[in-house]
């Protein structure tokens, strides 16, 4: 009898209980070992000037990738900590927000290799005859590789909830930790996973240049992935990149599979739109975690413990209380706060110019800018030829559903790997037929962020509404006014966003890719990216905050002045 | 006897507006929600009724004057307030059973209480079985049973609804309106007293046993109507429909404008809103008014049920064709102009003509906006410009607003042309030819 049948399924099932505990058991121990083990490592005696060996030899692969994953995975962790305390505190006092907005705005900009050359002294000196503090330089610098979009977007969250929303929480008391759990938090967190995985790539791209420090007149290498590229290329060991290359990959995929997809499957319920919208990801091992009954029953714990803390944490007192009476704001503080804000502005504007002066110089000032617009004409000429092509190919990818399926999780792959790995082979191209860098150079500056705009483009095509499609074709709109009536302003929006996303990386992608190197073959195209990265190749710290402070303005300038006026555009007129 | 609950004294509430200027949008409110009443609050949009809503929930404090709950001044959210939304406001991530129990949750109940009193309000709305269920699951009258739930499982006192059904299509609005009278009549929910902000006026007097009216500009209590009429009502009892229509009546009397100080009808001004109508609306209104069963004449509610357009919607269409010198209003009839009928029997461009020259008589916007691009050189301006000058008497949006109707109208009545990507306004084309 079925019914039978079923029944005793079931009960394996059931009785079962332990049987997806028993799977993920030896999962779970050979974790916490290898955590033991890397973290272990990595808080070992070590002097200034001692060298860490390194070696290709494959097997040693594992290793580095485990000890490169921890750090990424420490500086990520970092980066959801800050960007949680950064939008609170924003969100939460009318001052520090007039301060801390537009000064991430600028930390944004600032490429990340900037950082590590100013910091990675201090942090050596913190902790003295331990590699921690070498560590902690490399996870920093990939802390600020991810930190500052994620800040961006939770505080974005944080602003946008609906004001319905917010004033229910008013309206039952929810304290501000309360509310921040059950209403801030997961309202910003599928914009936070988002950006998570980009920056999970950005960080990538920077793993090779934060883990073999070579700033500063240092040069230590740190064991991990990064460093083994570094070593690779320095004795030019192609065998050893393909080993990397393949690496990475398997790194990729895992990432993706037990961390990525997990996360983004569970985080599907915290999409707004309460109605439709697009399919949730499946993962097996979310799956998987779900039905074991001992994650399940830790998971319940913690969900206590949080619960136990709003009790804690309630709002003792309501509206009738005397303590609620709204206090009397004058406008004064916030006055004297921004003259505050204001002196500090053209103080420092006036140690800048005297910086300038007694530094560096105006003529090198204006070298510098020169070299901006010469990144700058290639980050222009770079994205408008990434949109010939990928337009086309993302419009017709996007307009077959079944193929953008498939499609959008490749390039979410392809997006996710590193395109600096690439950059030995290109110099062994341009070496071989001796071709000029200025120009060959350049499409490596757009490599890992070209897939930005096809993601995008896809996105924005397959949400064309149909009815438009039939529109167009019982009008018999062909060729190029198919193009310009209906399909460029169809998908404009999404382009626009995409593009913004990839210039922006292409500038930070400029200090790696103007200034390759292949064991002692140097090759340099002219612009601003190769002056900072040549700049701190030698250590020279005024030329290195020039040439900060530079692509600092130029990528402000970009944004100010092209794409939030696009972005404006897109938003008022061109969507549906 | 009658115990007041909750007292609003001469309060008073601004916003600031561009120029620095503070903008009033309740001024001298006097109100008193009693123990056992049902009290409605209707008006027209943007008349400042959500404002004072809010302010007796303790979201946005008053002011002037003062807020008195249970005889102590009110500073914040209270425990006995609880507070129902037009959008539901539900927490899309947590279940039936964990959106109801935010609020018990956040004044630290065990949780095992809290699950029982949960349980207890999702049974009494009629949602037992969805517990588990996610808000994007329920059908939106479900959703908002979960947000009525949620405000009464906090036991409330009071129980403000802020539009509540307006959300929900018609016969939806109408079960759940009922399911609430019958908790309120059978005394199973310890709710005292209930304040409904409402721009359905078959709703107000079907719930209520006061219907208060409010004016715009800035928001006050204009009118007030005691509803002794015993519960259930019947909404085709003759008594019920006369309610309407006298309520209609308050409602559209003096619907241009009233004076601050002397409730007397003064001449719209330059810088003041513009009823929020569609000209197709408008056409369709005059249309339907001077054939069957009206023969020129409307009982305004009757035509809100022919037209199907919601009172909001036939309240600005009817003030816009008032303001413009199709209809007159008398007593919550609506009577057709001798205009109004040389209107409808005219051919589209005879149409448009008699529009733009009703604008320009009456709507001083647009005699503005036309008399300075007819003196402009160039025939352009910007509608920046516009904006500006009404952001002197309006708030951001509603200067937006009355712009865009301007504008629509203006476009319709062949005085300008507008473009959207620029933002500029300009004489037609064709005139220009035909001046030079």
């Amino acid at each position: 009898m079925s019914k039978n049948k079923l029944f005793f399924s079931r009960q394996i099932i059931e009785a079962g209980g332990n049987r997806w505990d028993l799977a993920l058991l030896p999962i779970v121990l050979a974790l916490l070992v290898l955590l033991a083990y890397g973290g272990g490592q990595m808080a070992r005696p070590y002097q200034l000037g001692e060298t860490l060996t390194i070696s290709l030899d494959p097997l040693y692969l594992p290793y580095y990738l485990l000890r490169t994953t921890m750090r990424m995975f420490i500086a990520l962790a970092a980066s959801i900590v800050f960007s949680c305390l950064f939008a609170v505190i924003a969100t939460k006092y009318r001052a520090a927000e007039k301060v801390m907005v537009p000064i991430l705005d600028i930390l944004q900009s600032i490429p990340v290799l900037g950082f590590l050359s100013i910091t990675v002294t201090g942090f050596i000196a913190l902790f003295p005859g331990n590699l921690l503090g070498v560590e902690c330089a490399a996870i920093f610098a990939i802390f600020t590789s991810q930190a500052w979009n994620m800040a961006f977007s939770v505080y974005q969250g944080f602003r946008t909830v609906p004001a319905e929303l917010s004033e229910a929480a008013s309206v039952f008391k929810l304290s501000s930790w309360h509310r921040f759990w059950r209403l801030q938090l997961p309202f910003a967190t599928p914009g936070l996973l988002w950006n998570m995985m980009m920056s999970m790539s950005g960080g990538w791209f920077f793993v090779v240049a934060s883990e073999a420090i070579s700033v500063s007149n240092q040069n230590i290498k740190l064991p991990g992935i990064g460093s083994y590229i570094a070593l690779a290329i320095e004795q030019r060991d192609l065998h050893a990149i393909g080993w990397a290359i393949g690496t990475m990959l398997i790194a990729v995929i895992l990432y993706d599979q037990f961390f990525f997809r997990p996360l983004l499957a569970w985080a599907d319920k915290f999409r707004f739109e309460e109605t439709g919208g697009q399919t949730a990801q499946d993962s097996w091992l979310l799956a998987w975690l779900h039905r074991t009954e001992r994650t399940q029953a830790i998971v319940a714990k913690f969900g206590k413990l949080l619960d136990r803390s709003f009790v804690m944490f309630r709002l003792r007192k309501d509206g009738t209380s005397i303590h609620s009476r709204p206090k009397v704001y004058s406008a004064l503080p916030m006055r004297i706060w921004d003259a505050v804000i204001a002196a500090i502005v053209f103080y420092s504007l006036w140690t800048l110019i005297r910086f300038v002066h007694n530094e560096v110089g105006w003529g090198e000032v204006g070298h510098v800018f020169v070299l901006g617009f010469y990144t700058l004409s290639r980050v222009i000429i770079l994205i408008a030829l990434a949109s010939l092509v990928w337009i086309p190919v993302g419009v017709w990818i996007g307009m077959n559903p079944r193929l953008s399926e498939r499609a959008q999780a490749t390039i979410q792959f392809l997006a996710a790997f590193p395109a600096n790995l690439m950059f030995p082979i290109a110099v062994f191209l341009l070496v071989r037929f001796s071709l000029n860098p200025d120009i060959w150079l350049s499409p490596l500056m757009i490599l890992g962020t070209q897939w930005y705009i096809l993601f995008n483009v896809i996105a924005g095509a397959s949400t064309v509404p149909t009815e438009l499609r039939y529109a167009a074709q019982n009008f018999g709109l062909k060729g190029w006014l198919k193009w310009r009536r209906y399909l460029l302003p169809a998908i404009f929006p999404s382009f626009v966003t995409g593009a913004i996303t990839a210039s922006g990386g292409s500038w930070n992608a400029s200090i790696v890719a103007e200034y390759v190197t292949w064991g002692d073959t140097t090759l340099k195209a002219n612009g601003l990216g190769s002056y900072i990265a040549e700049m701190t190749a030698i250590g020279d710290f005024p030329r290195i905050a020039l040439g900060i402070g530079v692509m600092c303005v130029f990528v402000m300038a970009c944004n100010q002045f092209i794409w939030r006026k696009l972005y404006q555009m897109s938003e008022s007129r061109l969507h549906f | 006897m009658t115990t007041p609950i909750v007292e609003l004294q001469s309060v008073g509430k601004t916003f600031r507006s561009a120029d620095g200027k503070d903008r009033s949008v309740l001024e001298e409110v006097n109100f008193t929600l009693n123990e056992g009443e049902i009290v409605s609050l209707l008006g027209k949009s943007g008349s400042g009724k959500s404002t004072m809503l809010r302010i007796m929930a303790g979201l946005i404090p008053a002011d002037s004057g003062s807020v008195l709950y249970r005889g102590f001044p009110l500073f914040g959210p209270a425990d006995g307030i609880s507070m129902v939304f037009q959008s539901f406001a539900l927490f899309p991530w947590l279940t039936v059973q964990k959106n109801v129990e935010l609020g018990l949750e956040a004044k630290g109940i065990p949780a095992k209480d809290r699950a029982e009193k949960a349980e207890a309000a999702i049974e009494l709305i009629g949602l037992s079985g969805f517990e588990g269920a996610l808000p994007r699951e329920l059908s939106g009258g479900m959703r908002q049973r979960v947000g009525i739930a949620r405000a009464l499982v906090m036991e409330p006192e009071v129980l403000l609804m802020d539009e509540a059904f307006s959300a929900l299509d018609v016969l939806t609005g109408e079960r759940l309106r009922e399911d609430i009278l019958d908790l309120w009549e059978s005394g199973k929910i310890p709710t005292k007293a209930i304040l409904v902000v409402s721009h359905n006026i078959e709703e107000a007097v079907m719930m209520s046993d006061r219907v208060l009216v409010f004016a715009s500009d800035p928001g006050r209590v204009r009118d007030e109507l005691q509803v002794t009429l015993s519960r259930p009502r019947s909404v085709e009892s003759s008594e019920v429909r006369e309610l309407v229509d006298k309520v209609y009546g308050l409602m559209t009397a003096g619907s241009t404008r009233v004076g601050r100080v002397t409730g007397k009808e003064i001449k719209l001004q330059l810088g003041d809103r513009l009823p929020e109508a569609e000209i197709a609306r408008m056409e369709g209104i005059l249309e339907l008014l001077v054939y069957e069963p009206f023969f020129g004449r409307a009982d305004l509610p009757k035509l809100a049920e022919v037209s199907e357009f919601s009172d909001e919607e036939l309240l600005a269409v009817s003030s816009a064709l008032t303001l413009l010198g199709f209809v007159h209003l008398e007593h919550g009839d609506i009577i057709i102009n001798p205009l109004g009928e040389q209107y409808v029997q005219a051919s589209n461009p005879v149409r448009q003509e008699i529009f733009g020259k009703q604008l320009l008589e009456h709507v001083p916007l647009i005699a503005y906006i036309r008399q300075g691009l007819v003196k402009d050189p160039s025939g352009d301006l910007h509608e920046d410009m516009f904006i500006r000058l009404l952001r002197f008497t309006l708030s951001e949006g509603d200067a937006l607003s009355a712009l865009r109707v301007a504008i629509e109208w203006g476009r319709y009545g062949d005085l300008f042309e507008y473009d959207f990507n620029t933002g500029i306004l300009n004489i037609p084309k064709n005139e220009d030819a035909d001046s030079a």
